[in-house]
């Protein structure tokens, strides 16, 4: 891949001066091998110029409906069969008849080999760019970042999807197309609660799934039946089983917990919770660093585009495309825009990146103040060190400086629904830059953006009711939809299911109850 | 060095299993949707597909999240004129201010879910479960299309369907029979030559005799042919008829004065869900038009949907009309007789009686089925009380009242719904 730049072009006698020499194309048309030399290029620059840290590049040309499809399984390149996945593909293919959408960027897959999607519509430029930002950009952000090196298994997931549609085929065969949708209903209705925020567990590789799965069906069962076990024999023991809590300790991991513990399901049904438990804690970490994620894909497509450009490798024209491009896909409208549908990640992010370059190589009085560890370092390592150790919500806190609270004037506004009105509680001035900053980090956090519901306890020794513990936050109730989401906790379950919520004060109240008790009242708020 | 693959061939159509799904799983509101849809669409785009709307509260798959109310605190972009405490009007009904951080992830908006399904998936919804009464009639009759079959062999044909085995098999057999009674003699002599010749002193005469018969009898076995024309035989194809069910229906609509615009224009929509689905479900399906006022008119289909005329109305003529055609060109042991009729009940009131008598006496025995729909909504007519007779003479009758528009397809459902067997 060692190409030195002075290639030789039918389009030489044309352009005059010896840089152009360089230039790779002169087309808007790609073929396949513009695209490989394109590709040789960008990953020349990415790895010997600027030290990023790669997986091995496949690029996959596919048609336009093909990326439909690809969006419509939510990147995953195999997915199982669901309705949920044919009513995305509708609205995607709806949005792009409409020319709502872009369908340019964005699908990579966190694998080894990292997978980048190119759409055949697109225009060389643009699969340059795609290949920058997604091949290169997000594949070694993949590589890099903490929280996909310690929960995502980039080596195996390919082999894991391909098992878990397979297994969901073969049940779908055995048991109906009806009862394995309803299991998988109530799974994606739970999937933000299946997964682990905080710890691994140890020994689960997704490598290994496929393989230890028929023996896990008949371990898991034991496990239940342990729990059946308890149910009416040992009256004398009262006592003892009364200090035994199911679980032990609350657990934030619903899905998991049901897997284990739900008396009634059979192997089949667990397994299918398990599958889309993994693919949920799969995807956990894209959820935890879209800014980032994106920020740095756009940093580098931005990089190694202008690398490419001051290279003699692209011409003015391509350039102009390219730009046009970006400045569409980090554009951050106003609050009050109709087109305003919150904080453009890409924006945020590309913008911090450029930031912290910027701090590195040139910074000013303020920059010297709020960050004097980074000012003047060498700004490929800092940022190497930012990509690989935070997520948003850190990531936010750390970097976001006073320069871009103001280029974004952003402010924020606290609605208490107590008062009349609306507060602006900080805005982009001194006073505010740290107030915005936190504020900011926290609306990242997904533990706060996700209501804390907890598996709490099991009434074992009674009608095996399920109680979940809503810890509540700031006041927050739980939505509406939580009264669908409690059947298909209830489905799961087998018996009756309560949602109490722990208010501010202290206080324990059942909010959510499935069956709905006849005679009596819920208050619901 | 990276991979460079095309996948631009393969694994199309990679969603059509979970639009399957999808369409399954939401069939009722599907239904809901084309049946509303053909009250309301018009005449002309019935080839078309569909626009299906779902209500948006049905496909939402439900996720806990955060409500509305307690604190909510959210960062925006923008700021113009705000400086810190300033307080502002809360937006009216959710808007940016509140919940915005909850909108990624309660995905769609608020409306409905809409989505075009193609012209087959649209008429299959529309016509499920429907299908002609009695559709099995007696006569199968050769139309146009035909295939050869084997049929055997036979003693004449042309050299190309010569069948070998069984002409050589035909051939050798009769030589073998033809030749039988040389072949023993043949056996005899050679013995008692056999046997002279063992004699010491020859009979040379008695030798040269034998001989002679001997050759004499091999000269004629040599004689019979290695081939007769009895021998040929051909194998044998015959066209046979390939079966089509063959039905014409009969569609009379009333044009008269009494029919106003929005009757028609129902009339109209319900011969069309009945054209579509007769093209659809048969192999060969004629349809005959006739519109009458006073005087009934065999026309085509342009003419029958879309030209207008006025007058009074006597039913009984389009009945003789139909009455005649039926005699001249569907003879009923070829044809399934379906028919269709669509009035404002509206008649001469002498005309009535024998409109019934028409029916019961010349043209009710001869159909599979014969449908009436009468669209008004005020009191039953003269027509309507005749034809009450008509229904219960004969099974094969049927009527039912539409009111408006929104009516046809239950009217229509229920009228041609599969008849349990």
């Amino acid at each position: 891949m060692n190409t030195p730049g002075g290639k030789q072009h039918s389009d030489d006698k044309r352009q005059p001066t010896p840089e152009r020499n360089r230039v790779i194309s002169t087309e808007s048309d790609w073929t396949f091998d513009l695209i490989d030399r394109y590709n040789q290029e960008i990953e020349r620059i990415a790895k010997d110029v600027y030290h990023l840290d790669c997986y091995p590049v496949q690029l996959e040309l596919i048609s336009s409906e093909q990326m439909m499809d690809a969006y419509a399984s939510v990147g995953m390149p195999i997915g199982y069969n669901h309705w949920s996945f044919g009513k995305q593909f509708v609205i995607t293919e709806k949005n792009y008849k409409r020319g709502q959408m872009n369908l340019a960027y964005e699908i990579v897959i966190n694998s080894n080999p990292c997978i980048a999607y190119l759409m055949e519509e697109n225009t060389l430029t643009m699969q340059a760019l795609v290949i920058a930002h997604a091949a290169y950009g997000h594949n070694s952000f993949f590589k890099g970042n903490y929280l996909f090196k310690i929960w995502t298994d980039a080596e195996a997931i390919i082999d894991y999807l391909i098992f878990a549609k397979n297994y969901i085929a073969e049940c779908e065969e055995k048991h109906g197309i009806q009862e394995v949708e309803e299991i998988l209903d109530s799974c994606h209705a739970l999937m933000n609660f299946g997964v682990d925020r905080y710890k691994r567990r140890a020994g689960e590789t997704l490598e290994d799934e496929p393989h230890v799965q028929s023996d896990r069906e008949l371990i898991l069962q034991h496990h239940v039946n342990e729990l059946w076990r308890q149910l009416n024999i040992h009256e004398p023991q009262e006592k003892e089983n009364k200090s035994k809590r199911i679980p032990p300790e609350p657990q934030e991991n619903i899905l998991y917990f049901l897997e284990k513990n739900a008396p009634l399901l059979k192997p089949w049904q667990r397994e299918i919770i398990r599958i889309v438990r993994k693919i949920a804690q799969y995807f956990y970490p894209q959820r935890q660093t879209q800014v980032m994620n994106e920020g740095w894909a756009c940093f580098w497509h931005y990089t190694i585009m202008n690398h490419m450009y001051d290279e003699g490798l692209i011409n003015d024209a391509a350039m102009l495309e390219f730009m046009h491009t970006h400045t569409n896909v980090i554009a951050q409208p106003d609050f009050d825009s109709p087109y305003y549908s919150g904080i453009n990640p890409y924006a945020l992010g590309f913008k911090m990146m450029m930031d912290i370059r910027n701090i590195c190589e040139n910074p000013t009085e303020e920059d010297l103040q709020w960050f004097p560890d980074i000012a003047r370092s060498d700004w490929q390592t800092t940022l190497d060190f930012a990509m690989r150790n935070f997520k948003d919500e850190s990531f936010i806190g750390q970097y976001l400086s006073p320069r871009l609270i103001r280029e974004f004037r952003l402010f924020s506004v606290l609605d208490d629904d107590r008062e009349e009105n609306l507060s602006i509680s900080a805005i982009h001035d001194d006073a505010g830059y740290r107030a915005v900053r936190e504020k900011l980090s926290a609306q990242y956090n997904l533990s706060n953006r996700e209501p804390n519901l907890q598996v709490y306890n099991v009434d074992h020794q009674g009608d095996r009711t399920l109680t979940l513990r809503y810890y509540k936050d700031r006041n927050r109730p739980l939505s509406d939809t939580t009264n669908e989401v409690i059947k298909h906790l209830h489905r799961l379950w087998g018996f009756k299911v309560e949602i109490e919520s722990v208010e501010s004060d202290g206080e324990t109240r059942i909010t959510h109850r499935c069956p709905q008790p006849a005679s009596e009242e819920l208050t619901i708020d | 060095m990276a991979m460079i693959i095309d996948r631009r061939l393969d694994g199309r159509n990679k969603s059509a299993v979970n639009r399957q799904r999808l369409m399954r799983r939401y069939k009722q509101q599907i239904k809901k949707s084309v049946s509303d849809a053909i009250s309301k669409r018009s005449i002309t785009d019935t080839q078309s597909g569909e626009k299906i709307n779902i209500p948006a509260k049905d496909v939402k798959e439900p996720i806990i999240h955060h409500g509305q109310g307690g604190i909510h605190e959210n960062v925006h972009p923008g700021n113009k004129q705000f400086s810190q405490g300033d307080e502002v009007r809360r937006p009216e009904k959710s808007g940016q201010g509140g919940g915005g951080s909850q909108a990624s992830n309660s995905g769609e908006g608020e409306d409905d879910f809409g989505f075009e399904i193609s012209k087959d998936e649209y008429l299959d919804l529309l016509f499920e479960e429907l299908a002609l009464p009695n559709l099995v009639k007696t006569k199968v009759v050769a139309q146009s299309a035909k295939t050869l079959v084997r049929a055997g062999f036979s003693n004449t044909g042309v050299a190309s369907n010569l069948n070998l085995l069984r002409t050589m098999r035909r051939a050798k057999g009769r030589k073998i029979a033809i030749a039988s009674p040389y072949s023993k003699r043949c056996r005899e002599l050679q013995q008692l030559l056999e046997l002279e010749l063992e004699k010491k002193p020859h009979n040379e005469e008695k030798i040269k005799g034998l001989r002679e018969e001997l050759a004499l009898l091999r000269s004629r076995i040599d004689a019979i042919p290695f081939i007769d024309t009895y021998d040929l035989k051909f194998n044998q194809f015959i066209p046979q008829p390939k079966p089509i069910t063959q039905a014409v229906m009969f569609c009379i609509m009333d044009v008269s004065g009494s029919m106003s615009q929005a009757t028609k224009d129902i009339a109209k929509r319900f011969f069309i869900l009945l054209y579509l689905f007769l093209s659809r479900s048969y192999e060969k399906t004629d349809v005959v038009f006739i519109r009458h006022h006073t005087s009934a008119k065999e026309v085509d289909e342009e003419e029958f949907f879309y030209s207008r005329e006025t007058g009074g109305t006597i039913v009984s003529s389009a009945l003789k009309l139909m009455r005649d055609i039926i005699r001249d060109r569907y003879p009923t042991e070829d044809w399934n007789i379906y028919a269709a009729q669509a009035s404002d009940g509206d008649n001469w009131e002498d005309d009535s009686a024998t409109c019934r008598n028409l029916m019961i006496d010349s043209i009710m025995p001869y159909l599979q089925y014969y449908a009436y729909v009468e669209i008004h909504n005020q009191e039953h007519q003269g027509l309507w009380r005749e034809y009450e007779k008509v229904c219960t003479a004969f099974e094969t009758f049927s009527m039912k009242q539409i009111r408006d528009a929104g009516e046809i397809y239950p009217v229509f459902h229920e009228l041609f719904k599969r008849q349990e067997a």
